[in-house]
């Protein structure tokens, strides 16, 4: 009984030549040009002469293992076409509405009064005079609100909510799966089963539920209870994820070593365990963020989500939806900008996944 | 604090169980030893005679459930460990009794940096601040002959080779200058040259700490080196036990008889290497009388009938057997 069970190899030890990216030549992953590599390589060896070449073979590798996962992301171009678009967009939904009113002097939810026309939409890069202009690239709405300007700020709002709620499910995730998982018994099955109940739950029907009944007053109020809406549900995988992470790492010897030297469990939890959990974590946390975005811009769709005059891309189709006969740019430019971050998202997600932990690759 | 025979550690009729579907597995089943201040006490024996477990037990780090220590006391320091609860335990671990793993390579925390795991065993224990911790760290990594350990302790684990994992591991045992160092199967995972390089600096460090020790391992060789005392495990029991040179010199149990004759002895030109029949016993289902007497070489009717008596053989040497005496005789005519 003294015995350990095999342990499964650490982490670092996955990362070998037969987990070369596909299509690669057979020698680049070795990269002898990398200075880093270089430098630390004769040091190993003045060190420990004595080290057999496997050692050595695995220090080379294992010195590298945030490098190799950005290089393996680096070669997946769909996944660096994502990151870009992620970026670019981010930036242009921060930085585009201070800027158009700097330099065209009106805000997202600015309505032009002095205009006879309040009602018409233009189409985009059309005037007021019907003429082609410069100042709505993307035309206006039904008020008159310049649509670039909305779009980006309705950018701002669709990532903000994604970003938010995917920390929220990363904090209770990941505390609520390590602590289950590590503590294990009777405690871990009280615990995952409230998940599984969780689960059987429709949680589309729960946000609304929620939703409507604390219904606020003011939009930021309403945007405050989206984020606790979609944040309460959305950490059900990840504490799952991570539970099952953990249960795997928890009998490794390094984790009976730290409570041999007198660690405290909290800190075993969270100091020893949690981090080597980060891959699976990190990859699934860039899942959730479109995923959220998604279920933000349905909501909104719905009516109980973003409330004007703060937009956000789910809103702005919404309202696009219902004149998409005449105006159709209404619909076309929120629809198209939030499909095209939520592909990249993806992509980008899939490629971290794949940089991360390359044995799960499946092509 | 040391209790007033001198002896470190005194473990008595310590019990522990696993309760398993197969049954109650009885991995420790009434082992009784003392570990006399500043020498090293060898623990031998076969895969699951018990080792581990016993040395678990003494820092109270048996997986419960399934584990779960019977009885028994384990009188560390005048303390029994057993009664104290866990938050006290805790600060006796790593502190005042620290534990070497067998696998160097699993034992470090591959994500933290080697000084963030050696600065937390300081930072817990003695309180230091951040500088205090890293500079101590440093020290050690010398002290185990790290070379360039200043910019060693910023490395990974995954950038140190077996041997200089092992010695980072008893860096880490050592830095709070624990008064008993558990070393499990230190070397066993490690080649034969590292092997030598972590047992002499165990050894040189005893020295120098004044550090005693436990060293488990089924290496007999080690054990002749490294060791005052040794017991013999079996089956969850203690089978012999005496001072290191005695029980090379005089064994008196037929399984340390079969155990140094099965270490490979190049001098010897019969090609064929002794090996004890049959393999160890389940210890789920221990039948009555003797748990080696299947593999025994003089077994008797009664060894297969009754359980043998732990037989005094002198003040310091005790053998589990019906024939003890007979043995201690023949190893003594020898």
């Amino acid at each position: 009984m003294d015995e350990k069970p095999p342990k499964p190899s650490s982490e670092h030890t996955h990362a070998g030549p037969a987990l070369t990216p596909q299509g690669v030549p057979a020698d680049s992953w070795v990269n002898t040009h990398d200075p880093d590599v270089i430098a630390l390589g004769p040091e190993m060896a003045i060190a420990e002469g004595d080290v057999p070449f496997s050692d050595e073979d695995e220090f080379v590798r294992g010195s590298s293992l945030w490098r190799d996962a950005w290089r393996r992301l680096l070669k997946n171009k769909l996944a660096i076409f994502g990151l870009v678009v992620v970026v670019v967009i981010t930036v242009a939904s921060i930085l585009g509405p201070p800027l158009i009113h700097k330099t065209l002097g009106f805000t997202p939810d600015y309505i032009p009064t002095n205009d006879v026309k309040l009602t018409k939409s233009f189409p985009p890069f059309t005037g007021p005079d019907g003429k082609f202009s410069w100042s709505h690239p993307m035309g206006t709405d039904n008020a008159g609100r310049d649509q670039l300007a909305r779009v980006l700020q309705g950018g701002q709002i669709s990532l903000f909510v994604g970003v938010i709620s995917t920390l929220v499910s990363l904090l209770i995730g990941v505390s609520y799966g390590a602590i289950a998982g590590y503590i294990g018994g009777r405690l871990d099955n009280l615990m995952m089963r409230l998940v599984d109940v969780l689960y059987s739950l429709p949680y589309v029907i729960l946000v609304i539920v929620l939703l409507s009944m604390f219904r606020s007053q003011t939009p930021r109020g309403q945007l405050v209870l989206l984020f606790v809406a979609l944040g309460s549900v959305s950490w059900l995988t990840m504490a799952r994820i991570v539970r099952g992470q953990v249960l795997s790492i928890k009998n490794q010897e390094f984790v009976l070593a730290a409570r041999a030297t007198g660690v405290s469990t909290f800190r075993i939890i969270f100091r020893h365990i949690v981090p080597n959990t980060l891959g699976p974590v990190i990859v699934y946390a860039t899942l959730t963020i479109p995923q959220v975005m998604l279920t933000e811009a349905f909501l909104s769709f719905l009516g109980f989500g973003v409330q004007a005059p703060l937009a956000s891309w789910g809103s702005l189709a919404s309202d696009g939806a219902q004149n998409i006969a005449i105006f159709p740019w209404q619909m076309i430019f929120p629809g198209v900008t939030m499909a095209l971050t939520l592909f990249s998202l993806n992509f980008l997600g899939d490629g971290l996944r794949d940089a991360l932990d390359p044995q799960m690759r499946t092509d | 604090m040391t209790s007033s025979n001198g002896h470190l550690l005194d473990v008595k009729d310590l019990r522990t169980y696993f309760e398993t579907e197969d049954g109650v597995v009885k991995a420790v089943d009434g082992i009784s030893f003392s570990l006399v201040r500043g020498e090293t006490l060898g623990i031998v024996g076969e895969s699951g005679s018990g080792k581990s477990v016993t040395n678990l037990s003494i820092i109270r780090l048996i997986p419960d459930p399934p584990g779960k220590i019977v009885s028994g006391e384990i009188v560390f320091n005048g303390q029994d460990i057993l009664l104290l609860p866990t938050e006290e335990v805790r600060k006796i671990r790593g502190r005042r009794i620290a534990m070497i793993f067998q696998d160097p390579m699993t034992s470090l925390n591959p994500f933290l940096k080697i000084s963030r795991q050696l600065m937390e065993m300081t930072q817990l224990h003695l309180g230091h601040s951040k500088g205090q911790a890293y500079e101590h760290a440093i020290k050690m990594l010398e002290m185990v002959g790290i070379p360039d350990a200043r910019t060693r302790v910023d490395n990974y684990p995954h950038e140190f080779s077996g041997g200089m994992r092992q010695r980072v591991m008893i860096a880490m045992a050592l830095s709070c200058e624990p008064e008993l160092l558990i070393a499990d199967e230190p070397t066993t995972a490690l080649d034969v040259t590292i092997q030598a390089q972590i047992l002499e600096l165990i050894k040189k460090l005893k020295q120098e700490t004044g550090t005693s020790v436990i060293l488990i391992t089924h290496d007999l060789g080690v054990v002749a080196g490294m060791t005052d005392h040794v017991i013999v495990m079996y089956a969850g029991k203690v089978f012999e036990q005496a001072r290191t040179t005695e029980l090379f010199a005089r064994p008196g149990n037929p399984y340390t008889k079969g155990l140094l004759r099965s270490v490979p002895d190049p001098t010897s030109e019969q090609g064929n290497l002794y090996q004890i029949p049959g393999s160890p016993p389940d210890v789920a289902h221990l039948k009555p009388g003797c748990p080696f007497a299947p593999r025994c070489d003089r077994v008797q009717e009664i060894c297969r009938r009754e359980f043998p008596p732990f037989v005094a053989l002198t003040a310091d040497h005790h053998s589990l057997c019906h024939f003890a005496d007979e043995e201690f005789a023949e190893s003594r005519s020898q």
